[in-house]
């Protein structure tokens, strides 16, 4: 199997946008265009185009739906959370050190736990990942809604559902039940994000298009004719959704980084299915229609902040604007006659994946 | 295909219209404050003389609070007041404030994003938050920004000191309108062991995954153990529950006859029928969080009849302050004002009497301002709606006041003596 950075035209364009807004946001931001608020907004937009690419790659490319990407934010910012302030503990506290170290664990963690529950879920055929995710993300919530944990010089201290830490006074505490992570040492940033961003990018798509992915996809247009030409459907499937775990994870452990205090209830079921959103409006299986949804759906309740009392209600008449037009089967021959015009003999490789 | 190009012209074309007609409302809702306040500056300057226009020379408030979603009623109350105490306050000349609320939907990435929404508007002091959590998300941005605020309700330890294990390290910047969590379960263990007429064995229900509910639970065992109170059962719930009938079953049959329930009015609003089905009728016993339960809607506030609460502040007082303060709020939004309300009229009325006493003007820095809100804040007595007597600080940020407990009797908020 070759190795190479594999490079099509939708990935292209993917890449190209992406760098090309981190460019322009940069300059932006930096000659104080963007205003505090926008800026503000950057690194939780990374966060969850990485959490929605994530669970596209087992939505969109996988087939299967998974209600608790939240939930693998969740150990992914808390997992942040703990390895930071270990290491700021140890005496280690150069940000982008701390980030790249949180960020690995809370990809890691993220993706174990996911590993872990794909033995039995995926097996099964049917709707038991979307149930089982539910369940997940509800039950991360419940439990470190319940977690006290710190640190001092004997080390980390743990107790659960009431608050017995016994600390020294040099200790710190992490997390404490209820009120979630506190104290947290901000560590991320825009270019970390970014890079966040285009290294899961990468990733999906080598995946996609890889050997493995053709196998993801046909494992979920139909997993019968799938499997008789020799592809491990548990395998294929196990894959995808391990991957779309640590990319939530990774997305976690960068919004944990963002923020000095947040609360595990942060991370609930609306959390998940407004990422599911992102993902149903950019199209399933459509990288570059992720993010610009992401990107979006995340900017626009504070872009109609002007709007006072009315903003939610607006949010929601553009959400179904937005479906409108995107399901409108006219516009869509209009854009499918638009891009060949333009591409002239572009890839078919490309459609099969738009699904 | 033309015509549902057609359509969506439409449609885009009245989104359009829906946008322009509310960014025009929204300036004007934020402006509306100062510009009504300068209309009657400028009738009552010509009285006395002397003309006062609020453009310019007010000092920019912010503020945000849930003004949709689940915790809205907060949210709108602290709004409301705050406008009423500005408009007040513009009035009669002097100190000027212009108001600019915006909607955080009591989340903590909401929260940020509203604060820098404000310092982007050129923010000089601020109500904070009207939420506990999005106060502690907020408040070490306004330490890193030096902006005085002081929230009317944001009553979690975690919104003023930077270490809330062990309520060291305040951020000195950030002030409480509202009694801190630990506090109120202190004040209510003591409320309680004072009058034993009321009942001797306490069942608790509590929500273990909400920081102000446990915050007060932590507190009240504690006391309640230094006072000798007999805590029988203790029964707990997450958020979004709905139905309560096992732990008011376990408190029954503990045989509790006062269920002290440290929440919010909405689950409490069906702890209290889920009592009423089981048959179960103890006293009821809440703490400020409480507040608003009568104005629930489709809530029977029979159920709530005999419900004990510890607020500072209740509408039936009979001093004048609180009386007009009710009278006009109830001119103007056509309600009875919760604690919530009367937090922010005092918290907008003690800046506006710390802004007099100090000479700093809306064109001074904001280092200047906060430094002479704190100075000003830490020394001053302050006369408000929410206490009996004297308010005043401690430099951590504290409040210091007295608190009342108040009954439901025949569906209105009465004093409890």
């Amino acid at each position: 199997m070759k190795r190479k950075l594999n490079v099509n035209r939708n990935s292209a364009v993917s890449y190209s946008i992406v760098i090309a807004l981190y460019i322009a946001l940069s300059i932006m931001s930096a000659s104080g265009l963007l205003g505090r608020k926008y800026s503000s907004l950057l690194v939780p937009v990374c966060c969850y185009i990485v959490a929605a690419i994530g669970l596209n790659m087992n939505v969109g490319i996988s087939g299967e739906l998974n209600l608790g990407q939240a939930g693998f934010m969740s150990l992914g910012a808390f997992t942040a959370v703990i390895v930071a302030g270990a290491l700021n503990f140890h005496g280690i506290t150069a940000p982008a050190l701390v980030l790249l170290i949180c960020i690995i664990c809370g990809t890691l963690v993220a993706g174990f736990l996911g590993w872990l529950m794909s033995i039995p879920v995926l097996k099964l055929e049917g709707d038991y990942l979307a149930i089982v995710t539910l369940a997940f993300g509800q039950i991360i919530v419940n439990i470190i809604n319940n977690v006290y944990l710190g640190i001092d010089e004997n080390g980390l201290h743990f107790s659960f559902v009431n608050n017995t830490l016994q600390m020294q006074p040099d200790g710190s505490v992490l997390i404490s039940g209820p009120m979630g992570a506190t104290g947290v040492k901000t560590a991320s940033n825009f270019t970390a994000g970014f890079l966040l961003v285009l290294i899961s990018l990468i990733v999906v798509y080598h995946i996609m298009y890889s050997r493995n992915g053709r196998a993801i996809m046909a494992c979920r247009d139909n997993r019968i004719a799938a499997s008789t030409v020799g592809i491990n459907a548990v395998a294929e499937k196990t894959l995808a959704f391990v991957v779309s775990a640590a990319l939530g994870g990774a997305a976690g452990a960068l919004y944990g980084m963002n923020y000095s205090s947040f609360a595990a209830t942060k991370f609930d079921f609306n959390l998940s299915i407004l990422i599911l959103v992102y993902v149903v409006l950019g199209g399933l299986g459509n990288m570059t229609g992720t993010i610009i949804a992401t990107t979006l759906l995340v900017v626009l309740p504070e872009m109609l902040r002007f709007l006072s009392i009315y903003r939610m209600l607006i949010y929601a008449v553009v959400l179904i604007v937005i479906m409108i037009v995107t399901n409108n089967q006219a516009i869509r021959m209009k854009l499918k006659a638009l891009r060949k015009g333009k591409a002239g003999n572009g890839s078919g490789k490309g459609a099969s994946v738009n699904g | 295909m033309k015509n549902k190009f057609l359509r969506l012209g439409v449609i885009a074309a009245l989104c359009g219209a829906m946008t322009a007609c509310g960014s025009s409302a929204g300036t004007s809702s934020t402006s509306a404050a100062s510009a009504s306040g300068s209309d009657t500056a400028v009738a009552s300057g010509s009285v006395s003389g002397t003309t006062t226009t609020a453009s310019g020379e007010a000092f920019k408030l912010g503020a945000s609070g849930p003004l949709s979603g689940d915790a809205s009623v907060y949210g709108i109350a602290v709004k409301n007041a705050a406008e009423l105490a500005i408009g007040e306050i513009n009035k009669k000349g002097g100190v000027q404030f212009e108001l600019n609320f915006q909607d955080d939907q009591a989340d903590t990435e909401a929260a940020v994003n509203a604060y820098n929404t404000l310092a982007d508007w050129g923010m000089q002091l601020s109500l904070l938050t009207v939420t506990s959590g999005s106060g502690q998300s907020v408040a070490p941005l306004y330490k890193e920004d030096n902006i005085f605020g002081i929230t009317p309700s944001g009553s979690s330890t975690a919104v003023i000191f930077q270490d809330a294990e062990n309520n060291t390290n305040p951020y000195g910047n950030v002030f409480q309108m509202c009694f801190t969590d630990p506090n109120q379960g202190k004040a209510s263990a003591d409320y309680l062991s004072e009058h034993t007429d009321l009942g001797t064995k306490v069942g608790i229900i509590y929500r273990n995954d909400d920081n102000y509910s446990t915050g007060i639970y932590n507190t009240f065992v504690e006391e309640a153990k230094a006072k000798n109170l007999d805590v029988v059962s203790t029964g707990t719930f997450t958020k979004g529950a709905t139905d309560f009938s096992v732990q008011i079953k376990q408190a029954q049959d503990a045989g509790a006859d006062i269920v002290f329930l440290p929440i919010y009015y909405q689950p409490a609003s069906l702890v209290l029928q889920a009592a009423k089905n089981a048959g179960y009728a103890p006293t009821f016993f809440g703490c400020d969080g409480m507040d608003g339960i009568l104005t629930q809607d489709n809530f029977d506030t029979s159920l709530a009849e005999g419900l004990y609460m510890l607020t500072p502040f209740s509408a039936d007082a009979q001093d004048e302050k609180t009386q007009n303060f009710v009278k006009a709020y109830k001119d103007k939004y056509g309600e009875t004002p919760n604690q919530f309300a009367a937090d922010a009229y005092d918290a907008v009325n003690a800046l506006a009497q710390a802004l007099g006493n100090s000479d700093v003007t809306p064109k001074s820095s904001t280092d200047d301002i906060t430094a002479a809100l704190i100075k000003q804040f830490t020394t001053m007595k302050f006369q408000g709606i929410t206490a009996p007597g004297d308010i005043t600080w401690n430099e951590n940020g504290e409040v210091s006041k007295e608190p009342r407990a108040i009954v439901i009797k025949d569906g209105a908020y009465v004093s409890a003596e």
